[in-house]
């Protein structure tokens, strides 16, 4: 009896070696020499794998970064720019940072704001309503409510404010990867700078109608009425097809456009309270919504 | 036993109302609102311009490309304006507005109700009027018709199949068609079929129309070479692909055209509007819709003119009942609800359809219980509830190898689901999704 057990101990690691031995041999003949520079700029990097660089994860951007000649046109966004300037100096570039950006949701068509002309009782998706009709409200550009970005969001930065019915976005948590932006079937998410000390100004509508269409399908659309553009000092407001655009590279956050916007389109986030020119009362008793900003 | 098509299929209580009003002649709307995209493929380029006077018949937009039809005017009137309007397709498109003064038509028009059984035409000057009258499947797809007529090189057509089962519940438009005006509509197939070159001609009708079949089975006798077939009764046996099995028994291969088994399948409508075209002279501007429903006070077979907003034609059966929950434009089981009472009537809408609050309720999803029953209905043989799961996850790859881009969107599955779930949502998803993909594949680079 215990001879079997012998021999079988000693066939099984004869074996063992054998093919310890075989695979030694194979993995020599097949080695991959792989430039260790990718590991460690793997290791810098932040492992969301969010794709925000439009690379497959965080290695296939490592992999990039390390063959390309020139990475100023490679940004992780998820990382702060001391990471992306360390990661260059370590990879003998010149250190390149990015402005950091964030998502932005260009439409403020709260129930409040937006009235609903029918109800829709399909599968609770946004493509899905996009790809059926309009919408349940008048304005056809608007947030469909069902939120598709937040499901898309990796880092738990956005959910559905259920009073409003549209989705809001965690300025701490958004790393602006973009795949908000890329689930939108209505395109109304947008990444934009960061801005100094947080402060932006945008134009929350993308309601392309003509002023009168918009007006009455959303009381805070943006009717192309040009005003914004005419007082803006620095020519950052363009208007295309009746919807303004203010363009985040040439704004200097002046702010003049803002209380200009008959129908409150224009937000401001992280300002201090402007100086009080009017009595503070009047001040006071309007209550204005770009306070109440859903960034 | 009567023929049918072999795989799937479903039989939804029929609830067809307004199966003995006769046609009537709606009222012509004060405004016309007509839609430049009434077909499958481009939009249509506009030819008249804001402060135009239009007569009826007249030439409005001009076909654009090879997939795309003319549309005409189906009133009398001045152009008010050219301006976005959400239109049967539930987007807010192109559409040219007309303030309708009169009802003067275009000369060349012929207003007789006589019978003109002239089959002299020749095939290419039959296949220039249909492209000309801006004929599309009426069956509810608008397909270009000129476009089916004209086979690609290689292939022949053999035998022409006229589409009058009606399968879905509740309408009656192309029952009452085939019943009153049944030998118009089999010289506009006698037309076709000399188009095609073909000499065989099938009208596959379900049984459940035996006045239409009396009727036409006593007409064809006149006109050689067109078989009436009447079919069993099961939905969705008005696809094409189902009506080609069910009548000459064939079978198409996943992702090819009818003309591979040398068919080529045209509505009983869009028969009777060759008819118009070629013997009258009459280009498609009209159209017989069904304005039907549980609470609808006289259901109705109407002869509408294309850009009458729906509204009206509601009025027309009987106002729009208190317990209304949706309007569908369509027959129920593939018809398309309506956002706005205001979507003109376009050269696709086959019926309007008033739910009660009750009937028109989806109910809430349950998780899938794996019973398999959309998977014995789908007369595709596709499997509707791993589909839908490939689409939740977004698993585009797997949904073509599935063969997502054969559903047909019958809409048998959901019918179905013993667990409500919303499976066609998601199919049709998939679809676009896979679609999408396919073609960025297929682009020359």
């Amino acid at each position: 009896m215990s001879i079997i057990v012998i021999y079988t101990i000693i066939s099984l690691c004869a074996l063992g070696v054998l093919a310890a031995l075989i695979l030694y041999f194979v993995a020599q003949k097949f080695m991959v020499i792989e430039d260790p520079r990718i590991d460690e700029v793997e290791g810098m990097l932040p492992g969301a794998n969010c794709g925000g660089c439009g690379f497959p994860g965080c290695r296939g951007f490592a992999e990039a970064m390390v063959k390309a000649d020139d990475i100023s046109d490679l940004n992780c966004p998820v990382s702060d720019a001391d990471g992306m300037v360390a990661i260059a100096a370590h990879l003998g570039h010149e250190a390149s940072a990015a402005d950091p950006k964030i998502a932005v949701l260009r439409c403020n068509g709260t129930c409040d704001n937006r009235a609903k002309t029918n109800h829709y009782d399909g599968a609770p998706n946004c493509t899905i309503v996009a790809s059926l009709y309009v919408g349940d409200t008048g304005c056809t550009y608007g947030c469909l409510g069902h939120g598709e970005c937040v499901d898309s969001c990796k880092f738990d930065a956005m959910y559905m404010d259920p009073i409003t019915g549209l989705p809001v976005i965690d300025a701490d948590k958004c790393v602006a990867c973009g795949a908000c932006v890329k689930a939108c079937p209505k395109n109304i998410i947008e990444l934009r700078n960061k801005g100094k000390k947080d402060r932006r100004i945008f134009v929350s509508c993308v309601n392309k109608d003509k002023g009168g269409v918009a007006k009455k399908a959303c009381s805070v659309a943006c009717i192309g009425c040009m005003k914004c553009q005419k007082v803006c000092p620095f020519e950052a407001i363009t208007i295309e097809n009746n919807l303004a655009y203010i363009d985040f590279n040439k704004c200097k956050l002046c702010r003049k456009c803002v209380p200009e916007c008959p129908t409150d389109a224009i937000h401001e986030l992280n300002f201090p309270p402007k100086k009080v020119a009017a009595p503070i009362i009047e001040s006071l008793t309007k209550e204005t919504p770009k306070e109440n900003n859903h960034n | 036993m009567l023929k049918t098509f072999r795989k799937g299929g479903v039989h939804p209580a029929e609830n067809k109302f307004s199966a003995n009003a006769a046609i009537v002649n709606a009222e012509i709307p004060k405004v016309a609102h007509i839609p430049l995209g009434q077909h499958i493929g481009a939009p249509a380029n506009p030819v008249v311009k804001k402060g135009d006077q239009v007569k009826v018949g007249q030439l409005l937009a001009q076909s654009s490309g090879f997939v795309s039809a003319n549309i005409h005017s189906s009133v009398s009137g001045t152009v008010a304006k050219i301006d976005n309007v959400i239109d049967s397709s539930g987007f807010s498109r192109q559409s040219i507005v007309i303030n309708v003064e009169g009802d003067e038509w275009l000369e060349s028009i012929s207003k007789t109700d006589e019978v003109i059984d002239d089959l002299s035409h020749t095939p290419e000057d039959i296949l220039k009027k249909i492209k000309e009258a801006g004929i599309v499947g009426l069956g509810g797809a608008t397909f270009p018709s000129h476009i089916k007529l004209a086979p690609p090189p290689g292939k022949t057509a053999e035998v022409l199949l006229i589409n009058g089962v009606e399968c879905e519940p509740y309408l009656t438009a192309d029952h009452r068609l085939m019943f009153e005006r049944g030998e118009e509509m089999l010289i506009g197939t006698m037309l076709i079929m000399k188009a095609l070159k073909v000499n065989r001609g099938g009208i596959g009708i379900e049984n459940n129309k035996p006045d239409a079949i009396k009727n036409l089975t006593e007409l064809a006798k006149k006109y050689d070479g067109i078989d009436i077939v009447p079919l069993k009764v099961k939905y969705p046996q008005g696809g094409e692909k189902q009506l080609i099995k069910a009548v000459i028994n064939r079978e198409i291969p996943s992702g090819a055209l009818p003309i591979e088994v040398g068919a080529v399948v045209h509505n009983v409508a869009t028969a009777y509007a060759v008819y118009e075209a070629i013997q009258k002279n009459k280009p498609l501007f009209e159209r017989v819709v069904t304005v039907t429903g549980k609470s609808v006070k006289n259901p109705s077979n109407l002869l509408v003119r294309i850009g009458t907003p729906t509204k009206q034609l509601i009025e027309a059966a009987g106002g729009l009942p208190s317990d209304t929950g949706k309007v569908v434009s369509g027959g129920p089981m593939m018809g398309k609800s309506l956002s706005t009472l205001d979507t003109p009537i376009s050269k696709g809408s086959s019926g309007v359809l008033l739910f009660r609050e009750e009937e028109a309720k989806r109910r809430s999803v349950e998780p899938c219980i794996r019973c398999s029953k959309c998977v014995s209905v789908c007369p595709m043989g596709l499997e509707p509830y791993l589909l839908m799961t490939l689409a939740e996850n977004q698993i585009w790859d797997r949904s073509e190898e599935e063969k997502t881009m054969d559903c047909i969107e019958c809409g048998s599955c959901m019918y179905t689901c013993p667990a409500d779930r919303p499976l066609l949502d998601y199919i049709r998803l998939s679809k676009a999704s896979v679609g999408k993909i396919i073609r960025s594949r297929n682009k020359p680079v």
